[in-house]
């Protein structure tokens, strides 16, 4: 059962930072295929990264956003072995969720 | 008097081992309850808004002014205009979001970040364009937009000339 996301969180100083890659066609509904259909359009709408049952931080995508999609984020507030959840669902309405903890 | 302390030993070594177990199995269920990301107030009309300041003014309802406070790391020249890292980082107080936007592209909103409270105002993240192309960067901060522009030249034909 691998996830579809990848997470690395490190805290330094108070300050976590956070990269996450998704893995996802992100299909912007502007190509087509060998065949001249276009592919529709298939992409993350939503990521979200959240500590405690409260997001922190929030990122809405469209179809411009490289195919596996890389995030980096840093925020405050988290310790070394909080947990962190990161989510995000598709225009399709397909979703994958992980956690992560921080180190 | 050996027998005994054997006898204790080997007691303390399977209750520890129990206690472990217990202790372990009880941590594992968690993280199964993850609540979805609700996309229902996802942007839908600003992401597909042609143009720059057309896009803000849809997503944030503002006109952005330029800002040299606001600092863009990405590549002037792209031999691969399907992965272009950007990022954004701002000095400026109290950011709320930040968007980034491709001038040329269909529909010029690539990316929205929501800065919640204690979020810094940095962000990472690759972008696709198709062809040269200004990007910007608009933030908000004290319910006011700023924006940075950067050029990027799309190389065709990924052979960095």
């Amino acid at each position: 059962m691998a996830s579809s996301i990848r997470v690395r969180a490190v805290e330094s100083g108070g300050v976590t930072s956070l990269k996450a890659l998704v893995k996802h066609p992100m299909d912007s509904g502007f190509v087509k295929d060998s065949e001249g259909n276009v592919i529709p359009a298939h992409f993350i709408q939503m990521l979200t990264v959240s500590h405690n049952g409260k997001d922190v931080f929030v990122a809405n995508w469209g179809p411009a956003v490289s195919k596996d999609p890389f995030l980096e984020c840093r925020f405050k507030g988290a310790e070394k072995g909080d947990e962190l959840t990161i989510s995000w669902i598709d225009n399709q309405g397909e979703s994958d969720s992980t956690t992560a903890t921080v180190a | 008097m050996i027998d005994q302390t054997r006898r204790g030993f080997l007691k303390g070594v399977l209750g520890a081992g129990f206690a472990g177990i217990a202790l372990g199995s009880g941590f594992v269920p968690m993280g199964a309850k993850a609540a979805m990301p609700d996309a229902s107030n996802w942007p839908k009309k600003a992401f597909a808004t042609p143009g720059v300041d057309e896009t803000i003014a849809e997503l944030y309802g503002l006109e952005a002014t330029e800002s040299d406070k606001i600092s863009m790391d990405l590549p002037t020249i792209a031999q691969n205009g399907a992965v272009v890292p950007v990022t954004v980082e701002t000095s400026l107080p109290n950011v709320t979001g930040i968007a980034l936007l491709v001038a040329k592209n269909p529909n010029a909103l690539a990316a929205e970040f929501e800065i919640p409270k204690g979020a810094l105002p940095f962000v990472s993240n690759r972008l696709k364009m198709a062809e040269t192309t200004d990007v910007v960067a608009v933030v908000i901060s004290d319910g006011k937009a700023y924006k940075a522009t950067q050029n990027v030249k799309v190389t065709v034909g990924g052979c960095g000339g």
